[in-house]
């Protein structure tokens, strides 16, 4: 049983998918409880998997018995075992908190969303678990598909334009990885991660490694919106349904920023990285600009979700930063940073979800007065807010310790000049918010009043409250948890070579 | 001049895919139509697919079947297979799937193209940003 898992993991979502989209057809009634057996299915196979890997070890699964490097193999880590369990652990969440969207806003669409849904779902699912560099790009391009769609159902007239763009960005960073495969195939004449690995120190002077490497780096850059390859994101976010940018927001970048700490570690390995190639200093650099550049623009915005898309900008920054500062504290920064990022860009896009279910606009002026109508929504986005900033005891705080250190130690002023900036900015940005919804009058003019009027001020549905509640504590947890996290899920995954 | 002019025509198909990368790059850039954009997009996943069935060829060699299998018995099934007699098939098969990849791409931009022309009822870039900025 336990040598299926990974297979059942990925299985689970992908048939649930198929049975959804038949059913679309059939009975659309039964959709949503498949969709829900579906992600149950692979939540529990990855808990059960981490449980494992955690007592005794990593899990291979090799495919129709083909053994590696012929076959194609899943080869679960710790380190993707934790991103396992978060991917399956929000994506089950965010289901039935966006039940109320899809039965208002696309209640014949509601199968064929599901269905993409899943499909998103085990793409990112696949994308960590295999170690298979090619499979890799197909399980990319198959999440990235699945989001496109799901972006261009949006309601705004703008869905399909935004999507479109994501769609031309896309295909340019899913083709620069798989050129920079291809050259390592040409070095190699392998495609399997550990195979690659271990033929790679022989001809590490060589010029086309280093030629795939960059290529590799870019497209993932491309892919996840490192920061002047960023121009997709914003768009893509505001306008996608709620539904889906809940889900795309706080987990296809972190996948991304994932598979560029996998190729980091386990393909081209981090002395060939830091001594034999000069771009440590420029990537954090950039690095450090794409958090104020994120920030800045945040500051910039005047519509919630807008602002949101820039916060993640801001982010990636920080993962990219910390994966490249060379060092234990900075690697390990990074990786924490991607459990507590996906959970607290989740919960902001939770919370700002509830409001957009009640208020359809989220132009700063309509949250005035928001306390008193939607506490408990607000509350949730206040403590989204304090992680974001990095206030102890929320997640944010710790994994923001782990950069700084790192940043540190590697004597990288300008990122830790950046981090510190940001986190005043975004301080900035939150406190501008809850003072808004906090001391203002619950409206004054224009549109809110006659929204107001019609439906009198109320929370959004029991049910997105308690997934908000518990996507809430969650932070808490982590975070209060994290130091048992760093050193027993974190710390035995790094490379010694690591300072 | 006539060692880079050998150099280029010892690795013509690198100069060529990465000539019509830069093709297909050039229109997605520069083009206002969004088809032509789109057609931008499949000359560039084109060209890497060209690279990569280039890669897999041998001078001298033929189709990946085994010669002699089934032919003389017992006396083919002795002989030891000659890799460099055949052209390697992996990166033809990796290519089947990059173009299944890559139709499905294709497939879901058009799609998106039709609910942008029903929008706006145009397909240039910049009358769409001009009807987005009336609004």
């Amino acid at each position: 049983m336990l040598s299926e898992l990974p297979a059942i993991l990925i299985a689970g979502p992908f048939l649930a998918a198929f049975a959804v989209s038949i059913f679309t057809w059939l009975d659309s009634r039964y959709c949503y409880p498949i969709t829900l057996i579906g992600l149950v299915v692979s939540l529990v196979s990855s808990t059960a998997l981490l449980a494992s890997i955690a007592q005794s070890g990593p899990i291979q699964y090799t495919f129709a018995g083909w053994s590696p490097p012929m076959g194609i193999e899943l080869r679960i880590d710790l380190l993707n075992g934790l991103v396992l369990v978060i991917i399956s652990c929000l994506a089950l969440l965010n289901l039935p908190a966006s039940r109320g969207f899809l039965q208002r806003d696309m209640p014949e669409k509601t199968g064929t969303f599901l269905a993409l849904y899943l499909l998103f779902v085990t793409g990112l699912l696949g994308v960590t678990a295999t170690s298979d560099l090619f499979n890799l790009y197909v399980l990319i391009e198959i999440t990235s598909l699945a989001s496109y769609a799901m972006i261009a159902m949006g309601a705004s007239r703008r869905s399909p334009l935004a999507s479109l763009n994501y769609v031309f960005i896309g295909v340019i960073g899913a083709s620069f990885y798989l050129l920079g495969v291809g050259y390592l195939y040409i070095m190699t004449g392998s495609l399997n991660m550990s195979d690659v690995a271990s033929l790679l120190p022989a001809i590490a002077s060589s010029q086309a490694v280093m030629v795939a490497f960059v290529f590799c780096m870019v497209g993932v850059w491309i892919k996840m919106a490192f920061f002047p390859l960023h121009i997709w994101l914003p768009n893509a976010y505001t306008f996608a349904p709620l539904a889906a940018s809940r889900a795309i927001a706080p987990l296809m970048t972190k996948v991304m920023i994932y598979v560029m700490i996998r190729l980091m570690v386990s393909v081209f390995g981090l002395d060939y990285i830091f001594e034999q190639l000069d771009l440590q200093q420029a990537v954090v650099g950039l690095a450090a600009l794409a958090i104020i550049a994120g920030a800045v623009m945040a500051l910039a915005q005047k519509e919630l979700k807008r602002m949101l898309t820039y916060i993640i900008v801001a982010e990636i920054g920080y993962m990219v930063g910390g994966a490249w500062l060379g060092n234990q504290a900075g690697m390990t920064g990074a990786v924490l940073h991607i459990i507590n990022d996906a959970l607290m860009t989740f919960c902001l896009f939770l919370a700002a979800g509830n409001m957009a279910f009640v208020l359809k606009d989220l132009h700063f002026d309509n949250l005035k007065g928001l306390f008193r109508s939607m506490p408990l929504s607000m509350g949730g986005f206040a403590l989204a807010g304090m992680s974001i900033v990095g206030i102890p005891p929320t997640c944010g705080f710790f994994s923001k310790w782990y950069l700084i250190l790192g940043s540190l130690q590697a004597d990288s002023h300008l990122f830790l000049v950046a981090l510190i900036a940001s986190s005043l900015i975004s301080a900035v940005l939150f406190l501008r918010i809850i003072e808004k919804g906090f001391f203002e009058p619950l409206h004054s003019h224009g549109q809110a009043v006659h929204h107001q009027a019609e439906a009198p001020a109320g929370e959004a549905p029991p049910m997105m409250l308690i997934v908000l509640a518990v996507a809430t504590v969650g932070l808490f947890a982590v975070g209060l948890l994290s130091g048992s996290i760093v050193s027993n899920l974190i710390l035995p995954v790094l490379p010694g070579g690591l300072m | 001049m006539a060692e880079l002019l050998s150099e280029i025509v010892d690795k013509y198909n690198y100069w060529l895919y990465i000539i019509l990368m830069m093709i297909g790059l050039y229109a997605m850039i520069v083009k206002n139509n969004l088809i032509k954009k789109l057609v931008g997009m499949n000359i560039f996943q084109t060209a890497i697919i060209l690279f990569y069935v280039s890669i897999g060829y041998k001078k001298d060699a033929t189709i990946p079947i085994i010669k002699n299998a089934h032919g003389h018995g017992a006396q083919a099934a002795h002989k030891a297979i000659e890799a460099a007699e055949y052209i390697n098939p992996l990166p033809h098969v990796l290519m089947l799937t990059a173009i299944v990849v890559s139709v499905a791409t294709f497939g879901v931009a058009l799609a998106l193209i039709i609910k942008i022309y029903q929008g706006y009822q145009t397909l240039e870039e910049d009358e769409i940003r001009m009807r987005l900025r009336e609004r």
